[in-house]
């Protein structure tokens, strides 16, 4: 499978829970790409933006769409790694839009690499 | 002087190569680890260093002149750090 593939397959499952690809499609394409990679790497599609452990009982609440994707979108109006965006977002001049800030506990990233 | 730039990066991460881009075209050098290709102790010593300029060990966390941090893709930041474009 292709991004182009994960693409067409995700497109109409995620929008009809209300969330939507980036319409910058140059970013939206190599982020699933990156999804690739790190399925190809781990196993398993974990965010491109966020370090994994590379263990899926660390890494599943970054499994993409991670578990922070909602409460992201619904306070920024876009997930961390900006794959997905609402409807109301995709209308947001750029200059208005936030970097969403990591929501992620640092501590769970420390505690998957042993620290 | 030129600044001495350091970028903590993944290399799947978006937010991180538009930050490289972004200095490349401001055509300010710098260095750049992608953490996620670092394996073993390596890989720990980076964290390590990461966690020390920016506790959430997010991505990029970009480091000037070895104590200003700038943490995610902040343009406008950047630019007013290290001039250019």
């Amino acid at each position: 499978m292709n991004a182009k593939d994960l693409h067409d397959r995700l497109k109409p499952l995620q929008e009809s829970k209300g969330y939507h690809f980036n319409p910058d499609e140059k970013m939206t394409m190599a982020l699933l790409e990156s999804l690739l990679v790190n399925r190809d790497r781990y196993g398993y599609m974990a965010c491109p933006c966020r370090l994994a452990a590379g263990d899926l009982d660390a890494d599943r609440d970054i499994v993409c769409p991670c578990a922070y994707r909602e409460a992201d979108v619904a306070e920024f109006g876009a997930c961390y790694c900006g794959l997905y965006v609402s409807r109301e977002w995709m209308t947001t001049p750029e200059a208005k839009r936030e970097t969403v800030p990591e929501r992620r506990p640092p501590e769970k990233a420390l505690a998957a690499l042993g620290d | 002087m030129p600044h001495h730039v350091k970028v903590f990066a993944l290399s799947t991460c978006i937010h991180c190569r538009n930050t490289k881009e972004f200095l490349d075209q401001c055509g300010v050098s710098y260095d750049c680890v992608h953490v996620d290709e670092l394996t073993g102790d390596e890989r720990k010593a980076c964290i390590e260093e990461v966690r020390r300029y920016n506790p959430a060990v997010s991505f990029p966390t970009v480091v000037i002149d070895g104590d200003t941090v700038v943490v995610g893709f902040r343009k406008d930041r950047l630019r007013e750090l290290l001039g250019g474009a």
